[in-house]
């Protein structure tokens, strides 16, 4: 047991803390456009400089970063308050999808893309009926002349007005069970038979966006991985979720609860016992989640695979996140709850973390089942 | 960075998973707690062992290993529920090992690495202070967070006294007089706390275990209970509750030796962790369990007493979680 960083680990650590220090872009500027563009000339940035996609093999143009890089890497941005890149969903999932199943013909197209934010992808996989149960998605993909027509609605896509290509998944079998009759398309956005609607929420914001495809077309050279096989495409890069992520969650977590305790000292609050209490339920949560995440990290560079702390992460972020604003919304008070208020939007924004990216009820469902080895309710 | 056990302290930790499978089987938790006696045969064989010494250097009789290794043993005799001396008298040896003199060490460090001269220590505050396995000991640390001294157990007043927790011996400790430890007391008890961390955590696991097999087992309404989302839900929250009281402690054991700067409030939020989490696993356990969870014959309540009666020592989680708070940066 050893938490200490190599030299190698230490030194990579390094360059990215001296690389993030001097191109720092400051913070994001307001309005959802606007945000847009930052991210992305910070990712453009980021490529140049050869971070963009670290984790992708050399070869198509990434830094095959090692698991405990990549989480140095998350640590940084975190720590630095660095903002994410605008085309987060093309690195993370698009791009390792067509590495590990598209054809030369679909690197050679797709990739440097990606890096260079060039082209934005989004993800078409939720639908208005199908959230936690994914694979009984209704979106159809029948053939047509030189490829496939897609009608169907997708549902909770970020970034889909900004998006060249969404990665679909359609049904494709209908006779098929239904993990069976899916395939996985990369689905041009610009054309007729899409069309792209605001999703407004509980925040006021937009952050997502609706599809409706009506008679899209997808050429044939856009499937990924061949026909009845996308539930597998789709899965393998959700399985190998980016390492480190609960790490640099934590990180983040951790800063938010060191502005917080600011907050508490400055209105004089530190000696009220409740507070004191909740601060300090919130350090252990903040810290167990970093070396939880530490912990996965390490059995999966030993044996593959992460172990169970990894499966909690998820759950452990969403709650601590939602108890935090909780308390930071109880020590300012009605100031806090103003539309607009930093502490307001973290409140209300933080409702979601308990949803997105798999709820909290299914990620015990997960450990209860992958972990555990409880039987399923089927 | 490598947040796992290397290969020997792996081997430690399946060495003793496997002995105490074999000579403290639950059956002989039970045989132990009704007679309130601590079995012979197993504590001489924990000697053989040398666990006692493992934590305390080699100039001392020890095995020179640290606090990691100690914690997997600690977790190990949770897990099992064993009815030994082992704990009080590891706290004892850290607690002499760092607040006690040159002079005190090499008095009493031999006899606690060997468990031929146990040692002991006052696990809360009040007076006369709760004494685990004070009878049998040769020397007793007595007010441990205020004036710290060593009796020597032939001049302390020894009453034992009965608690929930059978599994483990316990007694009320006075005397007069004794030598005061003068040196670094608070790091011995911090990581003494840790100590009992992984005590609890491996009873977390153990009883989480339990409830676990029998939810596979167990029907009801045509089907086993762990396929009830009520059910299964929570026994997935004592992995949560579990794994995030061992990363603390494994955590908390690492810095003892590698980063003894941050052992404080790794060690609180390791106590208050682990505390909380081992208390909460074992009601959990007992809810999935149903009715006969709460019947003597099941084995689960030695593990809940135990788990109750150890978040209480050394600091409840209460004293720690204040500490944390103030560590995190909270004014007073």
């Amino acid at each position: 047991m050893d938490l200490t960083l190599t030299q190698e680990e230490e030194a990579f650590r390094d360059e990215v803390r001296s690389w993030l220090g001097e191109n720092d872009p400051g913070p994001e500027p307001e309005g959802e456009e606007a945000k847009f563009l930052f991210r992305r000339d910070w990712q453009h940035k980021m490529h140049e400089a050869g971070w963009a996609g670290i984790s992708w093999p050399k070869e198509y143009g990434g830094r095959g970063a090692s698991l405990i890089e990549q989480a140095i890497f998350s640590e940084e941005m975190a720590r630095q308050k660095a903002p994410p890149p605008a085309n987060v969903l093309g690195l993370v999932m698009g791009g390792p999808v067509v590495i590990a199943h598209g054809s030369e013909d679909q690197k050679e197209r797709f990739l440097e893309p990606i890096l260079s934010a060039a082209e934005i992808w989004c993800q078409g996989f939720s639908e208005p009926e199908s959230g936690s149960d994914l694979a009984s998605l209704k979106t159809k993909a029948v053939r047509e002349n030189g490829g496939w027509r897609v009608s169907g609605q997708k549902v909770w896509t970020t970034y889909a007005h900004e998006a060249k290509w969404c990665m679909l998944l359609a049904r494709t079998d209908t006779d098929a069970p239904k993990h069976k009759g899916l395939t996985y398309f990369i689905c041009d956005m610009e054309q007729d038979g899409v069309e792209v609607r605001p999703l407004r929420q509980i925040t006021g914001e937009a952050e997502f966006n609706e599809i409706f495809f009506e008679g899209a077309h997808v050429d044939e050279e856009n499937l990924v991985g061949g026909e009845g096989n996308g539930w597998m495409v789709a899965i393998t890069t959700l399985m190998h979720e980016r390492a480190g992520l609960g790490a640099a969650s934590a990180i983040s977590v951790r800063r938010d609860l060191d502005e917080l305790i600011e907050m508490i000292n400055e209105r004089g609050l530190g000696d009220d016992a409740v507070i004191r209490d909740r601060i300090a339920e919130l350090k252990m949560g903040v810290e167990a989640l970093r070396l939880g995440s530490l912990r996965a990290l390490t059995q999966q560079m030993k044996v593959g695979i992460p172990g169970p702390e990894g499966s909690i992460a998820k759950w452990e972020w969403a709650m601590l996140n939602q108890k935090l604003t909780e308390l930071a919304a109880d020590v300012l008070g009605p100031e806090a709850l103003r539309p607009g208020t930093e502490w307001s939007y973290r409140l209300l924004r933080s409702r979601a973390n308990s949803i997105e990216g798999g709820t909290t009820d299914v990620m015990k469902n997960i450990v209860a089942e992958r972990v555990l080895g409880l039987p399923r309710l089927r | 960075m490598d947040f796992g056990f290397n290969d020997e302290q792996q081997a430690i930790k399946e060495t003793a998973r496997e002995m105490l499978a074999k000579r403290s089987p639950l059956t002989a938790v039970r045989e132990a707690a009704e007679s309130r006696s601590y079995p012979d045969a197993l504590w001489a064989e924990i000697r053989e062992l040398g666990w006692p010494g493992i934590a305390i250097d080699e100039e001392h009789g020890g095995q020179g290993l640290g606090m990691v290794e100690l914690v997997i043993l600690s977790e190990e005799l949770g897990y099992a529920c064993a009815p030994t001396p082992f704990l009080s008298n590891a706290i004892a040896g850290l607690v002499i090992d760092a607040g006690g003199s040159a002079e005190q060490r090499d008095r009493w460090l031999g006899g606690i690495a060997s468990g031929e001269g146990r040692g002991s220590i006052a696990g809360t505050g009040e007076e006369p202070g709760l004494v685990p396995d004070a009878e049998g000991a040769a020397v007793i640390g007595l007010d441990p967070m205020t004036e710290p001294r060593l009796v020597e157990a032939s001049d302390a007043n020894i009453e034992p006294v009965e608690l929930i927790d059978a599994t483990r011996e316990y007694a009320r400790v006075s005397a007069d007089g004794g030598e005061p430890l003068e040196g670094d007391v608070a790091t011995g008890l911090q990581r003494g706390a840790v100590a009992l961390a992984a005590e609890l955590t491996g009873i977390a696991q153990r009883a989480m275990e339990l409830a676990v097999d029998y939810a596979k087992e167990r029907q009801q309404f045509g089907r086993p209970i762990g396929a009830y989302q009520a059910v299964s839900h929570r026994c997935a929250g004592m992995l949560y509750d579990t794994e995030e009281a061992r990363s603390l402690t494994y955590y908390a054991a690492w810095c003892s030796g590698a980063e003894p700067e941050s052992l404080p409030l790794a060690s609180h939020m390791a106590k208050a962790r682990a505390s909380d989490a081992a208390w909460r696993v074992t009601n959990d356990a007992l809810q999935v369990l149903g009715g006969i969870g709460f019947t003597w014959e099941h084995d689960l309540h030695f593990l809940l007493k135990r788990a109750k009666v150890g978040s209480e020592l050394f600091g409840d989680a209460r004293m720690h979680r204040e500490r944390v708070a103030s560590l995190a940066g909270l004014a007073a």
